[in-house]
């Protein structure tokens, strides 16, 4: 139902969403509330409509029906870029970084942008002295400051996962949406990732979306279930282990990846 | 050690005049010296690495394709053409009004350029373009049609330096008004505006992810571009008192690509060497073999394409860049 209900409390909410293709249904009914701080993770089986709620929330598609807010406010009819500004901001499963630029300046790019400097065409990047110390102490804060004058094709895939958050904290985010942020990278590193995730400022709320249900346990204070387009539950940890509905759909199958 | 360097003194190096450049600046002016004779040849390849400079900036830097570039480069030259023919006939003036126009017809249609991307794009740049030329050709008691248009008069330049037979006038004048775009387009590059162009060339989707306004970005871009590209229009329609259809063709539009290609896309100085390149080998070539001389230049395309993908640039970056590594 795409009532306009008042949001308190909540930083990031949404409220009846739908989305079809077609005849499939990617997201039906979906409402929940990320609250100011939280360390949230989504899980579900692979086609359960985890990345698309992502994109729901996002921008990059639009619902058929429901509501988003942040903060309060109704951010439905925003574009992806206009979200960004207004602090909600995601990463992306499969890289998408900018392959032939330097990581500072790829992150510099986006603290520019950020900043309002992104037009700015008769001053010479150097000059924003601070846009850029800022962007190298992104980078230094997920360990990239010793490669960060290399291309980003030539990283190591796992800095690569780390650009991709660098990018995401550059553009200062209130919510920050991580699509399987350690996926690619070797089990024995997504612990040191996540390690850097949930290192992050108590400001920034977190919602990731993750396989390896050791990590979820680890690093999630609250886990969200998504099956068929549905949220099944929500709860603690605790209440996720021993819910028999969460064990039949989802925890009783082989794990992916 | 790179990493040593505090980034904002990184990035400052990286924006630093290297001495190359500066010796192949100064080098523009042996013409003067060495072919005194050359100088009208030594004009058009200025005027035509203007051209191609406009065209780096959008689809080198931004990564618009346009095979409709000659659009902008023509309402530059019918637009000095016409005014000196009616109206006044002071150069700078109509160099003025001349990216006036391309500007303002290439910021209409940057609301267009702006939503697509590849195929499409390149389908919409040469619909515009063939749009215009056919304008062009049916408005001929504005602009003499077929025939192009006659009678342009240009006064001296600062009512001093007269446009004379041997091209002096006409290489100092283009010359300078190069370097001057040459200058602005460095600037671009090495600013905030020109890394987010760069961020929009390496990756389109992500731009809007980071909070990044890459149409705005484009139509901006798309309008400086079409300004410089008026500007160098004008500029030919002054140094040749002469604007035929052909500046508003598909065949400029193309040649302007290939120009690109053949120095190298995306590396500031290689819409200039390719233009040298382009046109001494076409005054060569048509000197031995009027007819056929597409045919080496079809022959120098495939061969750069094939064996430096990046372009005459590229391939001698990459002979540097491994000549140092192995020498040290």
């Amino acid at each position: 139902m795409a009532t306009q209900i008042a949001v308190t409390g909540a930083v990031l909410a949404a409220r009846g969403l739908d989305k079809s293709f077609g005849s499939l249904v990617v997201a039906s009914g979906i409402d929940f509330e990320l609250p100011q701080g939280a360390r949230y993770a989504l899980i579900g089986p692979n086609g359960a409509g985890k990345t698309t709620l992502i994109n729901l929330m996002t921008g990059m598609l639009r619902p058929d029906r429901g509501q988003i807010f942040l903060g309060g406010e109704a951010v439905t009819a925003l574009g992806p870029a206009a979200r960004v500004k207004r602090g909600l901001v995601r990463t992306f499963q499969i890289n998408a970084l900018f392959p032939h630029l330097s990581a500072l300046e790829a992150v510099a790019l986006a603290v520019c942008e950020r900043q309002g400097h992104g037009g700015i065409w008769w001053r010479r990047l150097p000059d924003y002295r601070a846009a850029v110390e800022e962007a190298h102490a992104i980078l230094a804060s997920l360990h990239l400051a010793d490669d960060c004058y290399r291309l980003t094709h030539e990283l190591a895939y796992g800095q690569q996962r780390l650009l991709e958050i660098a990018l995401a904290l550059a553009t200062k985010p209130k919510v920050l949406l991580l699509d399987e942020p350690a996926a690619g990278v070797p089990r024995d590193e997504s612990g040191a990732l996540f390690g850097v995730i949930s290192g992050l400022s108590r400001d920034i709320t977190v919602l990731f979306i993750e396989h390896d249900m050791d990590v979820v346990f680890r690093f999630a204070s609250r886990i969200l279930v998504m099956v068929g387009g549905r949220i099944l539950v929500e709860g603690s940890p605790d209440q996720i282990s021993a819910d028999p509905r969460v064990r039949e759909v989802y925890l009783g199958q082989k794990r992916h990846g | 050690m790179a990493s040593a360097a505090a980034p904002h003194a990184y990035l400052q190096q990286q924006a630093r005049w290297h001495w190359v450049e500066i010796v192949f600046w100064l080098s523009t002016l042996l013409p003067f010296v060495l072919f005194p004779q050359y100088l009208q040849l030594a004009s058009q390849i200025a005027i035509t690495a203007l051209f191609a400079l406009s065209l780096d900036l959008i689809l080198g830097y931004a990564g618009v394709v346009s095979l409709g570039h000659a659009a902008f480069f023509g309402l530059g030259a019918y637009t000095a053409g016409i005014l000196s023919k009616f109206y006044w006939g002071e150069p700078l003036s109509l160099l003025v009004a001349g990216a006036l126009v391309a500007g303002l017809v290439g910021y209409a249609t940057s609301w267009i350029i702006a939503y697509f991307r590849h195929l499409a794009l390149i389908m919409i740049t040469l619909g515009l373009g063939l749009l215009l030329y056919e304008a062009a050709n049916s408005a001929s008691w504005l602009t003499g049609g077929a025939d192009g248009l006659q009678g342009v008069r240009i006064r001296p330049l600062l009512d001093y330096f007269n446009f004379d037979l041997y091209g002096r006038t006409a290489y100092t004048y283009s010359l300078i008004v190069l370097f001057l775009a040459f200058l602005v387009t460095r600037r671009i590059i090495h600013s905030p505006f020109g890394l987010s162009l760069r961020g929009i060339r390496e990756n389109p989707v992500r731009m809007p992810a980071i909070g990044a306004p890459s149409r705005a970005h484009i139509r901006k871009i798309y309008t400086i571009a079409a300004v410089m590209a008026g500007i160098a229009g004008a500029l030919i329609a002054e140094t040749t008192e002469t604007v035929s259809l052909e500046t508003l063709s598909f065949q400029r539009s193309a040649d302007v690509l290939v120009i690109l290609i053949l120095g190298g896309a995306g590396r500031l100085y290689g819409g200039i060497v390719g233009a040298i390149i382009y046109m001494v080998a076409r005054d060569q070539f048509s000197g031995v073999n009027p007819q056929f001389w597409y045919f080496w230049i079809g022959l120098l395309l495939v061969a750069v394409v094939m064996f430096l993908p990046n372009g005459i640039l590229g391939g001698l970056a990459r002979f540097t860049e491994s000549w140092r590594r192995r020498s040290r």
